[in-house]
Formats: structure tokens, sequence, C-alpha cells
């Protein structure tokens, strides 16, 4: 008996009247736990009824109090026929199953029935007293902490990360059960409710178990989603990053991986001020902590030369003391000693690989649904990996095995991994799972980004991230580390281009990389990010069975590639060379596919300027063609507005000058120089720098022409609005505290069958466009503004149907700030690559020793297969016209290096200028929201809140709703019916944040919104799932007042103990 | 190719001010719109019609939702469906319940039944004020004339605090149920020239004056603020005597007389129709115990006595020099004995008539 679960119903309010001849309702309450129920009184005659109750105290097992919700049911009493039900509350226990988070759950619920929608207010009290079990063989894994936060939570600290963690649990769907034909719709939705709840404990208490096995006590990034598999059941499944998490006190939280100052910690920490004074860090000193054997770079660092000390003349800046750290901080290991530096660098990320592969072997998927990590986890990235798999439903029908669809998903997963493999990497990043489904078809995708990951945060022993940050062996430094190719250059995986990279000089580095996860926080920018979209829609014959899964896997391929050439296509055309935050949607409907891309465009420093897009006809002699040179114009024109609109300066462009930054159509001369190595070449190269590699887009037909015109469709948003769909908007920082979330569903309906394929992509192209137009309509007051996270999914309800549904944040920043801050990196950098340009005569060396060179391209390590050619075919996307020898490469390089040292300070002392007009806004968005009695609660799919500290973690929040209505006219129509769901479930959210003590929720998704109608019965239905990690959090500037804030709001349900 | 369903739902609700202004004033959707269009919202973020077009949907089914709750605005604040900041809440309630003054006038002193409700169609086409924004309006009296119907306590404050509206509008409000208890006459055409402004003035007057809770020993009565004190309506039958009397009348002319010779150029006017005047005012005070006189107040007012010294030509100022030393001259006649009531009698009426006396 190791759980003893209190409730007291204390109150309702604005209850509906349900006695129409009296106007009043005489309403009582059950509340349900398990197989218990216990009654209130009747309350007669109000609307607002004081029920006051005793505690109902329910003893049970810590099993069930993890899969079990609370049932509160608010009923009429009604003396001579039924009791009506009112409404009912379900409030998920546990976040107080652990002791860290909420001690009591207080305050007002709405009341929820699924035909009428909420129908007032039910105000509660819940507590658990949890006994000691010391039970080896427990079937609970209670204290096990969740989050659905994508990287290491604020206020903690991670000492180990485990691994990837994963379940699932089949059962029949209600909906689909005989019963269903007698029962009535609310009996039904609620069956359906009730089991959905259960099935997430059950699952939630699974992964614990499995968290405990492997020694952690929390699960970070955790994604659970359903399956509504129709007649052949429902799946809920879950991943997650298992890792052992320890809180921090109050006093070091704000130093910790806060998205705000990520390089301060290091600076924290006492045990780096060794590299303080320019020497090399130290980590022998760290070394014997570890239980691992002795590793052969222990003795590398202080056998190697260490490179001199950076020059004590650091930029005065207030930027600088981070800066400073992470400078100093840069391992010069591997490069120090010599000519010989490039080749010891190969076997020496060889034996690194090794150790750290011996780290991740032991697990079975060394998975991590982490999107962002502290620094110095990440080493390298090598690219977006992902496998799809087309199943047929109906062939499974076994709800009591999930090993059906447990297979699934590890053939998926085995794919992954070895795709992973394929590019040299140990470890998979921003890992995710999908599915979509029509009818008996299913698509099961996962995506993630290969990667090598620092082996110490796997090991036992010494995994204290603060202490070994920047420390790691690798070369490499933290700004430009992670673009530096993990796979061998001498035997690639896929053809690419690389170059040295333009940071350090001492790696290769692709030209263009593609990842999942979010930009690390230490990587260097130029300019500001973009939300890129690739869109597109194929038709596909309706068909059943196998023919149709068929049909689909055979479409698969050709939609990744061409998602991936519109992506590719749009990099260039904004003149950015990486996308983070890469998710590719596939949906599958009756007559057609869609596939939306999403990602964050940027320009990182370290890769290659990105090449212009050019326009070839067929022949050489169709460049004289008006129609193509004036579509090149456009595109040479886009190229310069966005650069100017992204602020992509980087510090090679400088000195070109505004003057043509795209590429003349040079077709020939470039053929001709591929193959030559003359010294003549070598002043035009170095002119045209930042145009190599032009983008060559061939016009063979009409279907190309369409292709570029839509291309330039996309409009760029509106001054002062930026767009993104990761976590952290690339060149903006400086957040001020205005915050709104939002959830926007479009439902298109294509009115007739004869669409083509380019008619449909232009619907779909234009939907999405339209959306985002509305956003930046909508949000005009708060600019300047940044929409963050904006996540689209996609889905083909019904035939002829598109749906839409987008969840995003809108953040205001100070532009003012951001002006400062742009201006001030390319000084840091200045002062850095001058540094570097000693070590070019040593990088020059290394270069000549491997002029080997692939020179076919690649945008990325995109491999991708369906089921039924289970081959990984992975396709070169694209080609690019110019291919340079290592040796021109090796020289361009040089020159550009040398002029960058001197060319630095001007084109700062430009940046600095105060350009804009721009005025502070941080006084007005700060709101105060006072004075209400209603606790405010924010909501944002971001992992943080602007200007605001998370002090506590009360647990997570994963709630799912149905709603069916058969008035459908009666309440506004579709739309109608739909915004007070949403404003409902927004509203349940808040309300359960409040009276867990909370005050906002962060990595708050909407995972599923499924949306059925039948306008022709005046009938609608549909399903939401939504979740979030429920935190409190106070203001940076205003801790104390704003905590006691906090605390008020929690009481409001009448003087409860235990307030946080 | 259609948009079938489009939805925008923020977890702080999103309202345009000017898009809330439209839907109240009852513009539909398409006509919303095109004032927006006009209004050059468009330029603003580079929109299209499109995009205008699904922003004031979602503004007005945003609206819709809440106008449940402004109904009854307390209930704005502890509800849990929409987040708004308290400042945007305290704006919704002002707005929902602001009116036109050209709407009220219309209605005012009417019995707020369904009857006035079904003539609201000809007093939109007669104000230009659309017909839906009249319903809201007229309903508004509505509510807040049953809510305070039945409360006790000062009528401005009952309703401030029960919909939480500003000092202006509740007197405002103050005025129209006060008006629509007492069915005071405002429609006959020489009332015309009058507007909301004024009565309401008057009614305030009233109100603090006239009242059972004007006397301030009632306290916490229902209706008190309402209903007019009977007692004094009773003791103002006494007042006759000033015209009964004929020395009384005379010797309050020449009171009256002296004291204004030479201040002003309508003086002879002012000395030949006294007696008149001083009648009608008095008659007035005498009538009002009867509930149908009680209606004719105003109409009486301008006819008794604002119309015949229009004709005169009286001026503003003469007017409130006139009815100043009226009032004043009555307190040094030994005979009458009745100043409190004379008091609060002419006290009301000589606002009243200043507030009133203009074109």
């Amino acid at each position: 008996m190791p759980g003893k679960l209190k409730a007291k119903i204390v109150a309702g309010r604005h209850l509906p009247v349900m006695d129409r001849a009296s106007d009043l309702t005489d309403a009582f309450v059950e509340v349900k736990f398990g197989n218990t129920t216990f009654k209130t009184d009747v309350c007669p005659k109000s609307l607002n009824p004081q029920w006051n109750s005793e505690w109902f105290k329910f003893e049970v097992d810590d099993e069930d109090l993890q899969d079990e919700p609370l049932q509160i049911t608010v009923l009429d009493h009604d003396t001579y026929s039924a009791n009506d039900a009112i409404g009912k509350v379900y409030i998920d226990i546990d976040p107080l199953l652990y002791s860290e988070a909420a001690s009591v759950i207080s305050g007002w619920f709405p009341i929820y029935d699924t035909i009428h929608g909420i129908r007032g207010e039910i105000n509660v009290i819940v507590k658990v007293e949890l006994f000691n079990d010391l039970n080896r063989f427990r079937q609970s894994s209670c204290g096990v902490k969740f989050f659905c936060t994508t990287c290491i939570p604020q206020c903690y600290r991670a000492t180990l990360v485990h691994g990837f963690v994963e379940e699932l649990v089949v059962n029949e769907d209600p909906e689909y059960q005989w019963i269903d034909r007698i029962r009535t719709p609310r009996a039904s939705n609620e069956a359906r409710q009730r089991l959905i709840s259960l099935m997430s404990g059950e699952l939630q208490r699974k992964i614990g178990l499995k968290v405990l096995e492997m020694g952690g006590n929390a699960v970070v990034g955790y994604l659970q989603c359903f399956d509504l598999e129709g007649e052949s059941g429902l799946v809920v499944r879950a991943i997650g990053t298992a890792c052992t998490l320890d809180k921090l006190s109050s006093g070091s939280a704000p130093n910790t991986n806060t998205h705000m100052h990520p390089n301060t910690a290091p600076a924290s920490n006492a045990c780096n001020s060794p590299s303080k004074d320019g020497k090399e860090p130290v980590f022998v000193e760290d070394l014997p902590s570890s239980s691992g054997p002795p590793t052969p770079f222990r003795a590398l660092p202080t056998s190697s030369s260490s490179p001199p000390p950076f020059s004590p003349s650091k930029p005065c800046s207030r930027q600088s003391s981070s800066s400073d750290t992470d400078l100093s901080l840069t391992p010069k290991t591997g490069m120090g000693s010599g000519g010989s530096a490039g080749k010891e660098a190969g076997p020496l990320r060889t034996l690194l690989r090794q150790q750290t592969q011996t780290a991740l072997e032991q697990r079975e998927f060394p998975f991590f649904t982490l999107t962002s990590f502290p620094p110095g986890f990440l080493l390298h990235v090598g690219g977006v990996v992902s496998a799809r798999s087309v199943k047929l439903l109906d062939r499974i029908h076994n709800p009591d095995e999930p090993e059906t669809r447990d297979a699934w998903w590890e053939e998926i997963r085995q794919e992954i991994k070895s795709h992973a493999r394929a590019l040299g990497c140990h470890a998979v990043v921003g890992y995710s799972e999908s599915t979509s489904i029509c009818e008996e078809v299913c698509i099961l995708s996962a995506s993630g980004t290969a990667a090598i990951l620092n082996p110490r945060y796997m090991r036992e022993g010494c995994l204290d991230i603060g202490c070994t940050d920047h420390r790691f062996e690798d070369p490499s430094p933290p700004s430009c580390g992670f673009c530096h190719i993990p796979y061998d250059e001498l035997n690639m995986p896929f053809p690419a281009q690389l170059t040295y990279c333009y940071h350090c000089r001492r790696q290769k580095v692709p030209d263009v990389l593609f990842t999942t996860i979010d930009l690390p926080s230490e990587a260097a920018v130029a300019g500001k990010g973009c939300l890129i979209q690739a869109r597109l829609c194929r038709l596909k014959k309706k068909a059943q069975g196998e023919t149709n899964a068929t049909a689909i896997s055979n479409l698969l391929p050709f939609m990744e590639y061409e998602l991936h050439t519109q992506l590719m296509n749009k990099l260039k055309l904004r003149s950015m060379n990486a996308l983070f935050g890469l998710h590719i949607q596939i949906s599958v409907g009756e007559n057609m596919l869609l596939g939306l891309a999403s990602a964050t465009g940027v320009y990182l420093t370290a890769l290659p300027a990105p090449g212009g897009i050019q326009i070839a006809g067929k022949t050489p002699g169709d460049l004289s063609n008006e129609h193509i040179s004036s579509i090149q114009k456009r595109i040479n024109d886009t190229i310069a507005v966005n650069k100017e609109l992204y602020q992509i300066n980087p510090p090679e462009l400088a000195e070109e000058g505004v003057g043509s930054p795209i590429p003349e159509p040079r077709h020939r001369s470039r053929l001709f120089r591929s193959h030559s190595e003359s010294s003549d070449e070598l002043s035009e190269l170095d002119l045209s720098h930042g145009k190599k590699d032009a983008f060559v887009l061939e016009i063979d037909d009409t279907d190309a022409v369409e292709d570029i015109h839509s291309l330039l469709i996309d409009a760029p948003p509106p001054t002062g609005f930026y767009s993104c769909n990761t976590e952290n908007m690339p060149g903006i920082s400086n957040w001020t505290s205005g915050v709104q979330m939002f959830t926007s569903v479009r439902v298109l309906r294509l009115s007739n069958a004869n669409l083509t394929n380019q008619g449909l992509n232009k619907i779909f192209t234009d939907l999405c466009e339209n959306l985002l137009k509305s956003f930046y309509f909508k949000l005009r007051s708060m600019i300047p503004c940044c929409l963050c996270h904006l996540n689209f999914t996609v889905a083909v309800p019904e035939e002829e149907l598109i749906q839409v549904t987008v969840t995003a944040v809108a953040m205001t920043y100070d532009k003012e700030q951001t002006q400062e801050k742009t201006a001030e990196k390319p000084v840091n950098k200045g002062s850095l690559e001058a540094e570097e340009q000693l070590q070019f005569p040593l990088e020059l060396c290394a270069d000549s020793s491997s002029s080997n060179i692939q020179t076919a391209s690649k945008i990325s390590g995109v491999a991708e297969s369906t089921n039924i050619s289970p081959r990984a075919a992975s396709v070169d996307y694209g080609s690019f016209a110019d291919r340079c020898s290592t040796w021109l490469e090796l020289l361009r390089l040089k020159a550009h290096t040398i002029r960058r040292g001197s060319v630095k300070t001007i084109s700062s002392l430009e940046r600095c200028s105060p350009l804009q007009e721009g005025r502070s806004r941080s006084l007005r968005s700060s709101r105060s929201f006072g004075g209400s009695s209603v606790t405010v609660v924010k909501m944002t799919p971001l992992s943080f809140l602007p200007g605001i500290r998370i002090i506590k973690y009360l647990g997570i929040i994963n709630m799912f709703f149905i709603r069916e209505t058969t008035s459908l006219r009666e309440e506004g129509g579709v739309s109608g019916f739909l915004h007070s769901f949403i404003a409902e479930v927004f509203a349940m959210v808040r309300a359960h944040v409040a009276a867990l003590g909370g005050n906002a929720v962060v990595s708050y998704s909407m995972k599923e919104c499924v949306f059925m109608e039948n306008p022709n019965k005046n009938q609608a239905q549909c399903l939401i799932n939504v979740s979030g990690d429920a935190v409190i959090c106070i203001s940076e500037t205003d801790q104390e007042s704003s905590a006691s804030t906090a605390n008020t709001g929690q009481t409001g349900g009448g003087g409860t103990d235990g307030a946080t | 190719m259609s948009v079938e369903l489009d939805v925008f739902v923020g977890n702080t609700t999103i309202m345009d001010e000017e898009v809330y202004q439209l839907w109240l004033d009852g513009y539909t959707v398409n006509d919303a719109v095109k004032v927006r269009m006009e209004g050059g919202v468009m330029d603003e973020c580079e929109a299209s019609k499109d995009v205008l077009l699904s922003d004031t949907m979602d503004q007005y089914r945003t609206f819709q939702m809440c106008e449940r709750l402004l109904h009854s605005p307390a209930k704005l604040a502890n509800q849990l469906l929409f987040q708004i900041p308290p400042h945007r809440q305290i704006m919704l309630i002002e707005r929902y319940y602001a009116f036109d003054d050209t709407f009220v006038r219309e209605v005012l002193g009417k019995k707020l039944s369904k009857g006035t409700k079904k003539d609201l169609d000809d007093i939109s086409a007669k104000t230009g004020v659309t017909l839906k924004s009249c319903r809201r309006q007229f309903d508004n009296f509505k509510r807040v004339f049953k809510v305070v119907e039945e409360l006790k306590g000062p009528l401005v404050e009952n309703i401030r605090q029960h919909f939480l509206l500003s000092d202006k509008l509740a007197r405002d409000y103050a005025a129209i149920v006060f008006f629509a208890n007492n069915r005071f006459e405002t429609g006959k055409r020489k009332l015309q020239y009058l507007s909301f402004q004024d009565f309401a003035f008057c009614a305030g007057q009233l109100i603090s004056n006239w009242t059972v809770g004007a006397v301030g020993e009632y306290n916490m009565v229902e209706d008190m603020d309402v209903d007019l004190d009977k007692e004094f309506l009773q003791e103002l039958k006494e007042l006759k005597i000033l015209i009964t009397d004929k020395d009384l009348l005379d010797q309050h002319k020449s009171l009256v007389c002296t004291a204004l010779r030479g201040k002003t150029k309508v003086f002879p006017e002012m000395e030949t129709s006294f007696k008149n005047l001083s009648r009608g005012l008095i008659n007035i005070a005498a009538k009002l115990t009867n509930t149908k006189d009680v209606r004719d107040f105003f109409i009486d007012l301008v006819e008794k006595f604002i119309e015949p010294c229009r004709s005169d030509r009286w001026t503003a100022a003469d007017m409130k020099l006139y009815l100043t030393h009226y009032t004043n001259s009555a307190h040094i006649l030994d005979t009458f004995k009745h100043q409190v009531v004379w008091d609060r009698y002419m006290g009301v009426v000589k606002s009243c008539i200043f507030k009133m006396y203009h074109d």
C-alpha cells in the first residue's frame, strides 16, 4: 500500500443552468480513482455551489497512481430521472509523485464536457502521501522526472546522459468497438479520453522503469505521440533521452545553460582558470577522477607545442568577457605541432571515435531526442539522417501484441543507426519519430542528425559538465567545431565538396550543412536566420492495400529529393549555408501526398559562402535567351535583397563591397578553370570569391520554369519581423518580455478534381505563405518581433482537404541592442582571425599533403529509404558547376585570410553606427497583469521565456481532449467550433498549471489536432493532444515579488498548506 | 478551392480595438473589411484583402465568444477561457457598454420592453445606427435596469460595481435607468432640441435631490435612487401659497424686480411675465404627486418657462440672474414657511433649466 491519495471538493462556479424550471442547478460531485468512487452532498439550487467536502481518501498502489488519472464528475441531481452529467475534470497526479515537483494540486479547473465544452469551474485540492517502497521488483517508477524540453532544463545539471528510451502501448480504440454503436457519443468520447489518459500513464511509468534500470533519474526531450489507427487500434508511443540530472542550487542556476548567456558558465568555473593565462587547457588534472582506462590522448596535449597565447589586446566591448573565454579555451592541441598536424589529426580522430563508440555501442540505439546541448557535448555533425517506411495496418490486428509495432520501429531505428555509421558518426541527435496514417496505410518516419559526441558525457565518473566543457581533446574551437566533417574525407559516404573551415582553417567543412538540431549557442553566424520551407504536393491514384502502399513508397524518394532541392535553392536564394531544426513531414491522403520541410536557414561563418543560383538553358546558346536572363536577374536581385534583409555580411564579403555579389554567367570560363591551375586564374579567383559554386538550375521544360517561379514566390517577412523554427533565433538574443504563443489551423477545400501536381503545389505554397502573412499582420503590434519555433503540421483529413496546423511564439526584442551585438561579433572574430594568420603556413603544408578532395558535391548526409526498397538510396541532390582543385582553393584561402585581417575594423565600425531608427520597446512590452483573480499563465513552445528564470519544474503536462458537436451551425460553423475548442484547451492547460502552483508552460506543443466534419449532418469532431512542462518562473530583474505572486496564484482555492 | 476553416487562437487573446469598434457598431465582416482597407491598415504589414478578411473573421468570432461574458462583466475577470490583460478587460467592458447619444435619445424614458424592442428598426433607420448596434445598446439598458432594480443601495455605485464601468458611464446608465423607471416624456417635438447629456444632467440632479435616497436617512433601501420621494412631492403642494396668496405673489414680484432692475436689458419683459412664470413653476411642483404629471415634468418646464423666456429673448445670463433672485427672494418673504421644500425644489429646477436653456 504505498500511497494515499486525498482529494477535497471545495466549490463550483459559473455552472450551467440544468433545471429550466428554476433556472438553477442541484449539483453534486463524484470523485473516482481506479475503482473507488466517492460522492459529495447535493448543493441544491445554486450555480455557485459550496461543497467544502471532507477529504476523500484513496489507498492505492503507486503503479496505479502513475497510470490512473483522478476523475471528477460534476452532476445535476434529479429526483425522478437519471442524474445529468454536467462535465468532467481529469487530473493527472503524476506531478505529485516526485518530491521536487508540486506538493499539492489546488485550484479552479474548467469542467469539461465533450459535447458542450467548458461548463463552469470547480475548485479542487489534491494531495498524495507516498510511503517508501523498498521492493526491488516494483512496477512503478515514481520519482523519475519527465521533461518535454529538448535541452537540459534550466536549473538542472546533467551529470550523465544515458541515452535513448522508447516504449509503446497498444489498445483497441473505443470508437471502433462494437459497443460504440449503442452508446452515446459522449460516453464514447469519454471512454476514449480515459483510455488514452490511462495509456499515457502506463507508457510514462514503463519508460520511467527503463530509466531507473539505466541508472538515470529523468527523461528529457520526452516526445509522446498517438497513432489513431482506426479499426486496428490505438497506439501510444514515446521516446526520450534518459539522463541523470542534478538540481542546481538557486544561486548558481542562472549560469547554467541559459540561452541568453551560454558562454558565461565556463567562465565562472574555477577549474578553468589555468586556461585564462593562455596556456593549454590541462585536462590531465581532470582525468584521474575518470574511471576509464588511460587514453592515448592524455599525452598528446602536453607534448604538442601550444600556439602562442592570444594577444591580450582584446576588443573592449561588453561582449568581450564571454568571447574571451571562448577564445582562450579553444584548445589548439592537434594542430600545434608543425607540418605534421594535419596527419596527426586523422588518427586522433579515429581514436576518438573508437573510444566514443565503445561508450555508445553498448547501447542499442545511440539516439538523443535533445536538440540543444551543453557546450562541448557536440563535437561534430555529419548531416541529416532519415528513414521512412510504409506499412499496411490491416495485416496486424492483434492489440495484445505490441511487438509488431515495436518491430517496425526497431527496423527504422536500425536503418537510422546505419545511416549515421555511414556518415562516420556514432550517435544521432535531434532524433524524432512520426507517423502519417490514411485508412490502412501508415508511413513511419524517423529523422535525426548524425553526430559525434563528447564521450565524457556518456561515461560514468567524471561527468560534471560544468568542469569539462571546452576542455575536450578535440582541437576544434566551439564556434566552428561542430561543422567539421566527422567522416573520413578519403572515404566519403556521399559526394560532397569540402573546404577548409573558414573559421579555424584547420579542418574540413562541407559547403552546406543540414541538421535537425538547434543552432549551438556558441556557433559563429553572420546576420540573422530565417524560416525556410519547402512545400510539395504529389497526386497519387486511389488504391487499396498493397498496391497503395507500393505506390506511396515509390513516390517517397522523389518527394524527398524534390523537397531537398527546394530547400537547397531557397537556402542559396537567401545566401545562407546551413539549415537547423530541419523537419520534413510527409503526410498521406487518399489521393495525394503532401510534403512539408521546415528549417531555419543561417549563414555559418565557418562554412564557405554560398554561391548564387545560375540559370542555364539546355544548351549554352540558351544563355542569350531573354527570358532566362530576366529570371536570372530576378534571382540575383532576390539574393541581394535577402542579404540586406538578413544582414548577412560575413567578414569575407566585407571588402567586396555591395557590388555584384551574384555570379555573372561564366559558365565556360569556370569549366575551363576547373582544369587549369595556371596562376593567371588566381587573381580572378580572388575577386570572385563568394561567387564560386554557383548553383546551376537548368531550364529544360516548362515544369522547371514553374519551379523557379515558385522559388521566388516566398515573400520575405515584412519589416520588423523575423521567423525561425528553432529554439533560438540566429542573430537575435536580446529578447524583451513580450511573448505571444498562438495556434492557427487552416483547412483548404480543393474544389475540382482536375488538379495537376503543379497546380496543387501552388495552392499548397500559397496556403503556407498566406498563413505566415496572416501571422505577421495579426502580430504587427509586437514589432520588432520574431516568430520562433514556427511548427507547421500538414494533414489530409479527407479527400480534397488540406489541413495546416501551426503553433509558434512571437517574441519581441530590442532592436538597438541587436545592432550593437552584431557589430561586436565581427570585432571579436577579427582578432581571432588575425591570430590565425600566424598559423597559416602550417595549414598550407597540411593541406598540400591531402590534395585528394573529392570534387563531386552533395548537400548533406541525407540518406533515406523506404521499407519496400530497403537499400539506403543516397541520392545526389543537385550539382555544382564549379569544381576547384585543392591547390587553387588553398591559395585562395591564403589570400583571404590576409585580407580579412586588415579590413575587419572598418567593417565593424560601419556597422556600429546607428543605422536604424529603432527605439527601445522594453518598456512598452512589459505589461503588468496584476489585479486579476486568475493566475496569468504564459505559454511558449520554447524551453525558455525571455527575461524570466525558471526556478522549478512542476511536472509534465500531457492532455488529450475530444470535442464533438451535433449543432455545428449553431456553434458558428467549423471555424467557430474549432476556435472555441482550441481556446478551451488553452484554458484547461493554464488551469492545470496554475493548480500546480505554476505560472508558465515551456516546451508546449500541440502534437495532434485531428479534425473531422460532416456539415450535412451538422456534426464535427476534433481531437487535440497537447504537452509541455509546467514551471514556476520569476522575472530575472524582480525575483522576490514575482515569486510571491506565483504563490498567491495557487492559493486561490482556499488556503491550503504546502503551497510552494 | 476555398478556405473551409480558418482560426487563430493566441494564449493571450488578441483583440484589435479598431475591429472591436466595428463589431460593436454592427458592421458585417465584409463591411468591416472595407472600412479597414480604407483606413490604410493594409499598408502596415503588406497585408492583402484575404489576410484582412481572415483577421476580421477571427476577431469577430472572439468577440462573439466574449459577448456572453460581457453580459456580466464581473465574470470576465475570473473566467478561464480567455487570458485577457486587465487593462484590455476594462477597455472591452467600457466599449461594450458605451452607447450612441442619438440612439439613447430615442429610447430615453420609454419602457424597456419587448414593444420598444420591436421599434428598434425604425430607430435604426432614423438614427443611422445599425440595428445590431441598436439591439446591443437596448439590451445593455435592459440588463442594467433589471440588475439594479433588485439591488439596494446607491444607484450609480451599484451600476459601477456590478458592471465595472467608469464613473461617467455609470452615471449615464443611472440616468437611463431613472428615466426608464419614471417614464419621463422626452420624445415630444418641443423636447427634440435637448441632448441626452442635458437629460443625464437633469437626471443626476433629480436623483441626488428628489429621490428617497437623497434624504440620507434611508440608507440601503430598494429603488432608493430610482423612485422620487413621495413625502417631498406631497410637501410641494404647500408651495402653491406663493401664487394663490395675492399678497405673497406681489411681494415676491416686487422683491425680484427690485433686485433685477437695471441689471438686464430684458427687465421690462421679466416684470410683465413674472406672474405667469411663477405660476408655471409652482403649478409644476404642485402637480408632481400625479405620476402622469411627473412624466411631463420636462415638457412642462419647456412649455411653462423656457419657451416664454425664449420668446422674450432672454439670454442664458438673464435666465440665471432671474432664477437666482426668484429663488432667494422667497426666503425674505416672512409669511412663507416652506423654505426647505422650496430650496429642494428650486435647486433642482434651477439647474435643470440652466442646462436646458439653449438652442
